[in-house]
C-alpha cells in the first residue's frame, strides 16, 4: 500500500511539473537566519517590479512569515522568465527568546518574537514540503556553511528532487570565503553575490533563468 | 507484553546525562510521527538520543516543524541535532528513489539545545560537548 502510494505520488509530481510548465514557478528563498534572504528577495523584486517584499534587519528572525511576490518577470537574453518569489523565515532547530534580549528588545516583545519565529520556521518547512518548485539557498559566505541545519535542508531539498542554486551572499565583506561554501555543497552550483551591494547580480539572474525558466 | 520505552528502563539521572541509543530495527517498525514523538519525548526529558540509522529527509523536516510547535519560553528552546551529510543516492537504484525507498543510514545525535554544543563538525567527525541541565 505504501509502495503504491509512493509510486502514485512520484508519478503525480512528474506529471504536475510537465503539464504546469507554463505556470510561473514558485521559487522559495531558504537558508539559516541572517543569511540575507530578505535583502536578496527585495533586490530581485526591486530590480524587476520596483517593489520590495519585506523589512530587512540584522536582528535574527526578522522575517517571521513567508512572504510572496508573484509574477516577477526576469528578462535574460531576449527571453522572459516569470517566477513567484517566496521569502521564507530563516530555518533553525532552536529559538530562544533570550537571544533577542541582546538586541535591546524588551522581554515581552522578545517572547512574542520568538513565538512568531517558531511559527515561521514551521511554516517554512511546510512550504518546502508542499508548495515550492525550486529553491534558492542563501548562505552568509562569512560564516561556516557546514552546519546541521544547512546539511539537513539541502538533504530535504534533494530528496524532493527540487532544482536548487546555492547563493554565497555577503561577498562585499572581507571575511567572505566563497570556496568554503562551494566546497561544502560540491554537488550544487554556487553563485557568489552581495544582495546588499548588488554585486554579481547579472550572473544571479542568468542562473535563475537557466535553472527555473 | 508492552514494549519498553527508553525512560522506563532507567532510574532518573540526578548528576548525569541519560543517553538513549536507539537501534535501527527499533525505529524501523515505527511511523514517522511515532519516531518524532519518541525522540522529542526523550529530549524534552533532558536525554541525549542517539539514532543508529537516523531519519529520512522528510522525517527530519517534520522533526523541525514539530520541534518548533513545542518551543516554550524558559521551558524548552529546541533541539541540537548532528549527523553526517545524507549520502547522495550513490547506493540507490532509480527504482528505489522512485518508490521513496531512501537510504537513511547515518548516525544521528539529538539533544536539548541548552545541553549539547557542537565543537567541531566535518564530513567524517562530529565532536560535541554535552552538559548537565
Amino acid at each position: 500500500m505504501g509502495l503504491l502510494t509512493n509510486l502514485r505520488d512520484s508519478v503525480s509530481r512528474v506529471t504536475d511539473r510537465l503539464f504546469a510548465s507554463d505556470d510561473p514557478k514558485r521559487i522559495g528563498i531558504y537558508g539559516p537566519p541572517n543569511a540575507g534572504k530578505t535583502t536578496l528577495a527585495n533586490r530581485i523584486a526591486r530590480d524587476w517590479t520596483g517593489d520590495a517584499i519585506g523589512p530587512e534587519s540584522h536582528v535574527p528572525h526578522e522575517t517571521r512569515r513567508a512572504r510572496r511576490k508573484e509574477g516577477v518577470d526576469i528578462e535574460r537574453n531576449g527571453q522572459s522568465v516569470t517566477i513567484d518569489i517566496v521569502d521564507t523565515p530563516g530555518v533553525a532547530t532552536k529559538v530562544d527568546y533570550k537571544e533577542f534580549l541582546d538586541h535591546d528588545i524588551e522581554k515581552d516583545d522578545a517572547i512574542r518574537r520568538s513565538r512568531e519565529a517558531t511559527e515561521g520556521v514551521a511554516e517554512a518547512m511546510h512550504w518546502l514540503r508542499e508548495d515550492v518548485d525550486g529553491v534558492i539557498y542563501v548562505l552568509d559566505s562569512t560564516t561556516d556553511p557546514f552546519t546541521q541545519v544547512n546539511t539537513m535542508l539541502i538533504g530535504i531539498i534533494e530528496s524532493r528532487d527540487l532544482p536548487v542554486l546555492i547563493f554565497a551572499n555577503k561577498i562585499d565583506l572581507n571575511e567572505a570565503d566563497i570556496k568554503r561554501v562551494a566546497d561544502a555543497f560540491p554537488q550544487h552550483e554556487t553563485v557568489p553575490l552581495s544582495a546588499l551591494e548588488g554585486d554579481n547580480m547579472d550572473e544571479v539572474y542568468d542562473k535563475i533563468a537557466e535553472y527555473f525558466g | 507484553m508492552p514494549e519498553a520505552t527508553p525512560s522506563d528502563s532507567t532510574t532518573e539521572p540526578e548528576n548525569g546525562v541519560q543517553i538513549d541509543l536507539i537501534s535501527g530495527s527499533r525505529m524501523e517498525g515505527l511511523r514517522s510521527m511515532e519516531k518524532i514523538r519518541l525522540i522529542l519525548d526523550g529530549v524534552r526529558d533532558g536525554n541525549i538520543v542517539i539514532l543508529e540509522e537516523g531519519l529520512s529527509p522528510d522525517e527530519e523536516s517534520k522533526l523541525i516543524e514539530v520541534t518548533m510547535t513545542e518551543i516554550s519560553p524558559d521551558e524548552f528552546s529546541g533541539i541540537e541535532i548532528e549527523s553526517y551529510p545524507h549520502e547522495e543516492a550513490a547506493d540507490q537504484s532509480f527504482l528505489d528513489r522512485l518508490m521513496g525507498r531512501e537510504s537513511t543510514k547515518k548516525l544521528t545525535v539529538i539533544g536539548p539545545a541548552n545541553q549539547i554544543e557542537t565543537l567541531h563538525k566535518d564530513d567524517q567527525l562530529i565532536s560535541a560537548l554535552v552538559s548537565r541541565k
